[in-house]
């Protein structure tokens, strides 16, 4: 699963991107009285991993949210590719559960993700390449509740995948999962970001998780990033190296004692 | 589709069954549940033979289908029943169609629900069945009366089910619907109408049971055709046997519009784990 990742490391940064440049600005997010982000500034170059860590309740899915347009900034403003209208279009989101529907066939769940308008039957050659992409083409004809965790989710994930997104936000997708399965959902997710070249976010309360798939890590806290760790590892990474458990002790060490209020950028 | 063993649900049923299962005792078949209802019609038919019911009470089942042959040759009892089901399935198309309408209008808009959710709650209260004495002065003892009771009846099983269906949609599933540029119609179709589609189901089966329990009493009371007013009928010169038809008549009735509805079932919620393999 992992041979053809291993030539290609570094290569995402050269070649033509498909991914799309995401510049937050003083953003800024409050439900009711409760400022949940405070001023968040943040660019993303096209074609970046980037992983963004935080406790529970720190803001950093709300962050992930907002990217996604699923929800509007109180002040500040999010734009892919310089435009603050698009985030809907450009940017596709995998949420913390698979969020099948459970009276369409896999196939006819994939094609979701293409929107209302979509041709029929070209949605449906679509959703299987997709589901190819995945590994379960075999299981198109299929209802959803004869999946397991796993495969549930990477069904969501050629969902996500089957429009070509320029951004994938992923809101924790890999939470739910056991530990096999999740390792595996991580070369999955590395292997088709390389191959397809789209920006990703990545939302995680995993250290481990996150130091194996980000370019660069943000950790976020009480609303606001409060450190900004770029991570220069080959890929795919090997979680037992010296290297993985230096830039993993180091992040841990910011979640545990954090520094409020301090930028490290 | 093509390989049962991969499906949790759809083999558990049977190896479950199979694993309890004594030789020689049927299980799970579609007639099993018919065997007790054709022991009682041979216990029936063994006591009213030996003289032990007196007929003018109780006639004995070979009567009860003299009877059902003698007004099919006449052609009162095809008639009667054609009378009965018309009236039923208009009553419910009239009274399942305003409950569903309804009751997906106000589990989509606040503001309707707001306006007219505590107006049915308070007419819900009300016993149909009180209104017939009403219904009877405004509509006299023809058609309209026993459509409109029918209608009413079945309209509170239908709006009530609609109304949960459609309010108990995981929002989950519309916020990824959303994400998608689903709204609208589009959003209705794929997401809303298939998740409130189980509960609009259960209503339809209360609301069949409501149908012929009203439309016998309309029938009983102020009819001159139809099975309801064929056992009147049959009451006044003493018919037991042609009272027992009906009463017959009523139980298969609704045995089958129950069972046209689990059929309906069976096609329309497929995606259901508890549904997947069976027959």
């Amino acid at each position: 699963m992992t041979m053809p990742v291993a030539i290609e490391h570094d290569a995402h940064l050269s070649r033509p991107t498909a991914g799309a440049p995401l510049t937050l600005r003083g953003v800024r997010k409050s439900f009711g009285a409760k400022t949940v982000l405070n001023g968040v500034n943040l660019h993303v170059p096209a074609g970046q991993f980037l992983t963004v860590v935080g406790r529970s309740g720190c803001g950093k899915s709300t962050l992930l949210r907002l990217v996604a347009g699923l929800d509007e900034p109180t002040t500040g403003e999010i734009a892919i590719e310089g435009v603050s209208e698009v985030r809907a279009r450009l940017a596709r989101i995998m949420f913390q559960e698979p969020r099948l529907l459970p009276w369409a066939r896999v196939d006819a769940n994939v094609a979701i993700g293409l929107g209302p308008a979509a041709d029929h039957t070209r949605a449906l050659t679509r959703s299987r390449d997709a589901l190819a992409t995945v590994g379960l083409v075999d299981r198109a004809g299929e209802w959803p509740s004869t999946l397991s965790g796993g495969q549930k989710q990477r069904v969501a994930l050629a969902r996500a995948l089957v429009s070509d997104p320029r951004i994938l936000a992923l809101d924790e997708p890999l939470g739910a999962l056991d530990a096999l399965t999740r390792i595996e959902m991580q070369r999955l997710v590395e292997q088709v970001w390389l191959s397809n070249g789209f920006t990703s976010m990545l939302v995680t309360h995993d250290v481990t998780e996150a130091v194996t798939l980000g370019d660069r890590i943000v950790v976020i806290d009480h609303g606001a990033i409060t450190a900004d760790i770029p991570v220069d590892l080959p890929r795919p990474r090997r979680r037992g190296s010296a290297e993985f458990a230096r830039v993993e002790s180091k992040i841990l060490e910011r979640l545990l004692s954090p520094a409020r209020g301090v930028f490290d950028r | 589709m093509s390989d049962f063993a991969e499906r949790p649900a759809a083999s558990a049923w049977p190896r479950r069954f199979a694993a309890t299962r004594r030789p020689g005792v049927p299980h799970g078949r579609p007639w099993t549940g018919w065997i007790l209802p054709a022991l009682i019609i041979v216990a029936w038919q063994a006591s009213a033979s030996l003289g032990w019911i007196a007929d003018t009470i109780m006639p004995s089942p070979y009567a009860v289908a003299a009877a059902a042959w003698r007004l099919t040759l006449s052609g009162e009892l095809l008639q009667n029943l054609g009378v009965s089901t018309l009236r039923a399935l208009v009553g419910l198309v009239v009274g399942g169609g305003v409950g569903l309408a309804l009751g997906l209008l106000n589990g989509l808009s606040r503001l309707s629900f707001s306006v007219t959710d505590t107006s049915v709650q308070m007419i819900r209260n009300v016993p149909h069945l009180a209104l017939i004495p009403l219904v009877i002065v405004w509509f006299g003892i023809d058609e309209g009366a026993k459509l409109f009771i029918v209608a009413l009846g079945v309209f509170f099983p239908i709006y009530l089910n609609t109304l949960h269906g459609v309010r108990s949609v995981d929002p989950q599933l519309i916020e990824m619907a959303r994400s998608y540029g689903f709204r609208g119609w589009p959003l209705f179709r794929r997401v809303i109408w298939p998740a409130g589609l189980p509960s609009i189901l259960v209503g339809l089966r209360f609301a069949l049971g409501v149908m012929w329990l009203t439309l016998i009493f309309a029938e009983t009371i102020a009819a001159q055709s139809g099975i309801g007013y064929m056992a009147m009928q049959a009451r006044e010169f003493m018919q037991t046997d042609v009272i027992v038809l009906s009463i017959l008549l009523y139980a298969l009735l609704g045995k089958g519009a129950d069972s046209l509805v689990k059929v309906l079932e069976h096609w329309a919620l497929a995606w259901r784990p508890t549904l997947q393999g069976a027959p």
